[in-house]
This record gives C-alpha cells, sequence and structure tokens, in this order.
C-alpha cells in the first residue's frame, strides 16, 4: 500500500522505534524566540548540557518586539529582559540569531521561509504553535513546549507518538474576493476547532495547487486552530520556484540533489488516510468571524447567529458567551459591525503577496477617520520589499500606519494592543477572548476584507470593490 | 519532573468548552524568564476584575468558597487549545491543579501536562456530565484519580476509565527524566547524524 506524505517524512526521521515506547524522530531545524525560549536554555545550564548542534536552531525576536522603534532602550523592561536573554543565550550557546536590530529580524514562521531554512521532507519545530505554517513546503512542521524545546536543543530529537492521517481535499477555482484566508477559515467552520485534534492535515487538490508559496502558508497557518497536529502540502514546481537562490538553499549540484530528494515527498496516489474530507472551493465565501473562537465563523453574507440556533448545548453556550463577550445581538448582518482599529499583518498574513493585495484595496482610498489602521511586515525583508514597490506610501497615504516587523496586535506581548471594548478587523489567526488586548474584541478575516473594514469603519463585503 | 500515581482532591467545574491557553494564563504574563510563580495570574481575566489582579471576581467559580481548594479541574472539550505555552501547565500546577478532567484536550496542552506532572484524563461527555452534576450538587465533593488503575472515582463513588498512551503513563508514574531517557539512544542519534551526511548532504 501506498504511502502519505506524512508516514514519509515520519519513516525518514525515524531514530528510535521499539513497540510498546514512544518514537524518536530527528529534527533537522529547530526555530527559537524570545518568549517560550528562556527557561530551556536554563534547565540546559541547570544540567550541563550543550546544544548538541548549533547550526541547526535559528532564533530571532519577534512576539515581543516593538514596530514603534528599533531603539531598545525604549523597549519597556521585561520584554527587554527577555530579548535579552535571548542574546546572551544564543551567544553562550552558538546559536544564529536574526536579533531584534538585525535587518532580516522578522516573525519566526516569516522568516524561516524568506531564508530558505524551511525545507521539503524536513521536520521543523518550534515553540510556537504555528509552526505548522512550514508545512507549506511539504515539511512536518509542529509547535512544542518549552521542555520539548529543552528536548531538542540537547538531543536534536523529538519524542512523539505518531498522528493519525487526513486529507483535505479542495478542488476548484477561488471565486471573486475568495483568499487563502477564507478557505482555511471556512475549513475550521466546517469541521471545528477540535475537528482536527490527533490528526495531522494534507490539504491537496487544484485549488491548492493554484496558490502561491504565501498563501499555501496561511493555510497550513491556521491548521492548529483545527486542532491539527501539523498541516501540510506537497511540495512541487512552486516550491522549488520559491526556495531556489534562498540564502540556506542547497546551491549548485547540491540543489539538483536535493530536488530530486524532496521530489518523492508526496502521498503515492494509493495511499490511506484516517479521515478524507472534500470541499468545493465555490463554496467558499469571503469569511469573518462573529465571535471568539475561529470556529464561530460565517460568510460576509451572513448574520451573527441565534445561539438558540445551536442544538449542542456546549455549542449553544460557548455561542451566548461569545456574543455577550463580542457584545452583538443575533439576527445582525455581519457588514454592518463597526470596527475600531484595524490590523494588517502575522504570521497568518504579514507576508509579501498579503501586504500586494491590502495595498491594491487602499490604492487611492482613504480609511475612516474614526478607524486606527496599522500595518505590519512580517519581516523586515517583506518590509524592504514593500517599501521597494511603494506600498508603504500607498498606506500611509491611505491613512493607515507603516511599522516594523513583528507579531505586534496578533498577541499583544508589545504596545500595540486593543484597549477594553474596542473592537479589530484582524487578519490574524486567533479571536480569543483578550487575545489582541485585555477586553479587545476580535474580527478573523482576509487583508482584503481588512482594507474595507478600515475604509468603511465597519466589517463589509469586499467584492463591492472588485 | 514531580511523579503521578493516586490523587484525591477537591473538584472544581469550570464549564465552558474550547477554553485556550490564553485564558489559562494571558500574554502579560508570558515575560517572565523563569518557571515560577505563574499559579498567581491562572485564568487571570476571569479571575480579577482589575487588570492588575488585585479584585477577585466573587463570580468565577474558583474564587468561590467551596472551591477554593480544588485540586482537580473539571471543564469542557478541548481544553488547552491555541498557543503552545508551557506557561499553561505551569500556571495550573503552580495553583495546585493535579488532574484535569475533560471530554478532550488540544494536542500541544496535553504533552505539556505529561512533562510537568499533571494528570490529563478524557472521559466520555456523559461521564463528564455526571462529575459536573455531581461537584455542583455535593459541598466539597471530592475526585479520586488513580493512575496505576487508569481510573477516575466520583464523588459518591462512581468509577470511570480512562486511557492514558503507555509512555505517557510511564513518565507521569516515575517522574522520568525525558532527557535522559532519550539520551539512552544517543548511538542511534549519531548514527543517524552520520546517515545524513549522505542520504541528504546539503543537511549535514
Amino acid at each position: 500500500m501506498g504511502k502519505t506524505l506524512y508516514q514519509k517524512i515520519w519513516d525518514d526521521h525515524l531514530v528510535q522505534d521499539t513497540p510498546g515506547q514512544i518514537a524518536i524522530v530527528y529534527v533537522d531545524r529547530h526555530l527559537v524566540h524570545e518568549v517560550t525560549s528562556p527557561q530551556a536554555f536554563e534547565g540546559l545550564r541547570a544540567s550541563g548540557k550543550k546544544v548538541r548542534v548549533p547550526n541547526k536552531t535559528f532564533a530571532t525576536m519577534d512576539h515581543n518586539v516593538s514596530t514603534r522603534t528599533k531603539d531598545l532602550a525604549k523597549t519597556e523592561q521585561t520584554s527587554r529582559l527577555q530579548m535579552e536573554t535571548l542574546s546572551k543565550n544564543c551567544k553562550e550557546f552558538g546559536i544564529t540569531l536574526y536579533d531584534f536590530q538585525h535587518k532580516d529580524q522578522g516573525i519566526v514562521h516569516v522568516i524561516g521561509p524568506e531564508m530558505g531554512i524551511t525545507q521539503p521532507g524536513m521536520i521543523i519545530v518550534c515553540g510556537d504553535s504555528h509552526t505548522s505554517t512550514h508545512g507549506a513546503f511539504g515539511a512536518l512542521a509542529f509547535g512544542i513546549g518549552t521542555s520539548e524545546v529543552e528536548h531538542v536543543l540537547a538531543t536534536q530529537t523529538l519524542q512523539q507518538n505518531k498522528a493519525k492521517s487526513m486529507l483535505i481535499n479542495i478542488e476548484g477555482g477561488l471565486g471573486k474576493g475568495v483568499t487563502p484566508k477564507d478557505i482555511i477559515l471556512y475549513i475550521i467552520g466546517q469541521i471545528g476547532t477540535a475537528g482536527a485534534t490527533g490528526y495531522v492535515i494534507e490539504y491537496a487538490g487544484s485549488a491548492i495547487r493554484s496558490l502561491s508559496m504565501e498563501g499555501r502558508m496561511t493555510i497550513c497557518n491556521m491548521s492548529i486552530e483545527a486542532g491539527a497536529r501539523a498541516g501540510m502540502i506537497a511540495a512541487d514546481e512552486t516550491t522549488f520556484r520559491y526556495l531556489q537562490g534562498r540564502d540556506f538553499s542547497p546551491k549548485g549540484d547540491q540543489w539538483q540533489k536535493a530536488m530530486a530528494y524532496w521530489k518523492n515527498f508526496k502521498s503515492d496516489p494509493d495511499a490511506k488516510f484516517d479521515r478524507v474530507i472534500n470541499i468545493k472551493v465555490e463554496d467558499v465565501k469571503p469569511q469573518v468571524t462573529w465571535g471568539t473562537s475561529p470556529g464561530q465563523v460565517t460568510s460576509i453574507e451572513g448574520k451573527v447567529p441565534d445561539p438558540a440556533s445551536f442544538s449542542n448545548p456546549v455549542e449553544r453556550q460557548a455561542a451566548i458567551d461569545a456574543l455577550k463577550y463580542m457584545d452583538l445581538k443575533p439576527g445582525i448582518p455581519m457588514s454592518s459591525i463597526p470596527v475600531d482599529k484595524v490590523f494588517i499583518g502575522s504570521c497568518t498574513n504579514g507576508r509579501i503577496e498579503d501586504l500586494r493585495a491590502a495595498a491594491k484595496m487602499s490604492k487611492g482610498k482613504k480609511i475612516s477617520a474614526k478607524v486606527q489602521g496599522i500595518v505590519v511586515p512580517g519581516s523586515g525583508r517583506v518590509r524592504r520589499q514593500a517599501e521597494q514597490e511603494g506600498l508603504d506610501k500607498i498606506f500611509v497615504q491611505a491613512g493607515f500606519e507603516w511599522r516594523y516587523a513583528g507579531c505586534s496586535m496578533c498577541l499583544g506581548m508589545n504596545d500595540d494592543q486593543l484597549k477594553k471594548g474596542e473592537r479589530c478587523a484582524s487578519t490574524s489567526n486567533r479571536n480569543f477572548e483578550g487575545r489582541q488586548g485585555p477586553g479587545g474584541r476580535t474580527h478573523l478575516m482576509s487583508p482584503e476584507m481588512a482594507v474595507v473594514a478600515a475604509m468603511e469603519g465597519r466589517i463589509s463585503d469586499v467584492r463591492k470593490y472588485l | 519532573m514531580e511523579s503521578f500515581v493516586k490523587h484525591t482532591g477537591l473538584a472544581v467545574p469550570l464549564d465552558r468548552a474550547n477554553i485556550d491557553t490564553d485564558a489559562i494564563i494571558p500574554k502579560q504574563f508570558l515575560k517572565k524568564i523563569d518557571r515560577k510563580g505563574f499559579g498567581k495570574h491562572l485564568f487571570h481575566e476571569w479571575r480579577y476584575t482589575d487588570y492588575e489582579g488585585t479584585k477577585e471576581n466573587p463570580e468565577f467559580v474558583l474564587n468561590k468558597p467551596a472551591y477554593r481548594s480544588a485540586t482537580v479541574l473539571l471543564t469542557r472539550d478541548n481544553f488547552g487549545c491555541g498557543s503552545s505555552r508551557e506557561h499553561a501547565p505551569w500556571a495550573l500546577a503552580d495553583y495546585g491543579f493535579r488532574v484535569i478532567i475533560a471530554p478532550s484536550f488540544a494536542d500541544i496542552f496535553y504533552n505539556n501536562c505529561v512533562k510537568n506532572g499533571i494528570l490529563l484524563t478524557a472521559l466520555k461527555s456523559n461521564e463528564v456530565d455526571d462529575l459536573f452534576n455531581e461537584t455542583l450538587n455535593t459541598k466539597y465533593a471530592k475526585v479520586t484519580a488513580d493512575l496505576p488503575a487508569q481510573k477516575i472515582i466520583s464523588p459518591s463513588g462512581k468509577i470511570f476509565s480512562f486511557v492514558i498512551n503507555p509512555f505517557a503513563k510511564d513518565c507521569l508514574l516515575k517522574g522520568l527524566d525525558q532527557i535522559g531517557w532519550t539520551l539512552q539512544f544517543n548511538d542511534k542519534i549519531s548514527g543517524y547524524e552520520q546517515k545524513l551526511a549522505t542520504t541528504r548532504p546539503w543537511l549535514a
């Protein structure tokens, strides 16, 4: 019987596998940031261990960094301590660091791919749940806890139980105004936030093949929001074109060898999956969340649901709680909800293609006077590229603030936060209570939809402008 | 790591599905560089009425006198979803929780709890309903978790079985040093690394 892509990567990385014991798999790339690593390095020090293979770990600063200034002295004290701790740890243990002031600093899941650190057939881990992003390259990539970060640093391996496999086939052509963000929000709405718990998802089908690497990353990024351990897409010519010539991509005759190796990493035609889901992309319309969980989502044509319409009592109660927190009444159209802030950025939608799409919508327009809109590029490179293309000027002329790279208002660990009661149209990945700031209210959507929300001062249908 | 064999303690019912790790420990408390002291910030936005965490919310179940010294957390589906932050189990353990019972748990959170000596037991939804009823209706309801027997015993004596992966069970029972466990296979790791030089030389 044929093997799935997941099975092939698994088999290729098995170091130890005795029945009845947990398996040990080899980790090709380990990405580290300032928030989930200090206790791991401290653990190494306490037990007198070294980093086993320092050149397989790459570090950056993203969660805490200011997007207003590159002056560390102006950064809030506890954030600064965490950043300084990462610098000290990387120096002591010999790890490459793209620090706050480095020109290529950025969100860990943006810089890994754009530097070619992420490659097909790899196992990639990071102390961050959105590590699933890297699965877009046909890698097995997933988030781990700090104890596991320490484990990887010490052993370059990880203990793993094998997950089940899920195939999501997405066929057809994307409709007007429909983006990869809408596809993944639609999938989460269909299968639920725990719909893929215990699974690794492989996304396939003609709609996926038609997407750029940026679009594929947006989809894999939010696999965790469906509960999946990882999301992945087999590498193809689009993947190879993206990777060729990047900093850490193989060069010369190594490139040919690597491509030959990478081409093996796709599911065999007769591979069996534990679960298969088929999606017709024609059914997907621009999506927007109404609640406090990414599964609480509907199309822009939809209305805020009545909790009474949920037959499952737990879902009904969740809807009641969500509407109370979001201060929304059942039955109001989604395309009428006013917003105070608009955030364009994050590891979901902070790449150059996202900014191009947002700039295209913003060109020659003005955002509402009552809205604060910020555009936060995912990395220093994305920022420079956008500036070369003049996108920054389009954003600024439209009334957006143009910022430095970082995680920013996706999780509000820096000073980019919602205030209590503020409502945000956000291109990020989580609409949890308090996620963007205590008491803040989040509506997830695509970059194009976020621009339209900024212009109208309320959530609205992007298709009116296309 | 602290071992876990058997525990009997007061159970608190937290009746909400999809509790994410942002709710368990909000971002403003992730800036520490050690593992200690997260318990006082557990469920911060629900537990306190002010940002500083000086005023308790009397409506929040953990603050109710009957549940103050709870060590068993009873909750709903998909507990621990979202961010991979291990600060969540650090906060739960530091607060005093040893056992969490729910119909299902998020994947990364489950792994993180095993590494911190917290036992997570997934029971059937109707069994969780039973436990909710008992803990809501019985004062100072105590629940027992017996890991060797893989059983949860309700306040009235009902017995529910749970499934646990044998390795996770062993880790909890022994308080196993997992890095030490892996390093017993050090030769195999070295062997894999040597093989990389021929199979994937661009990575070696």
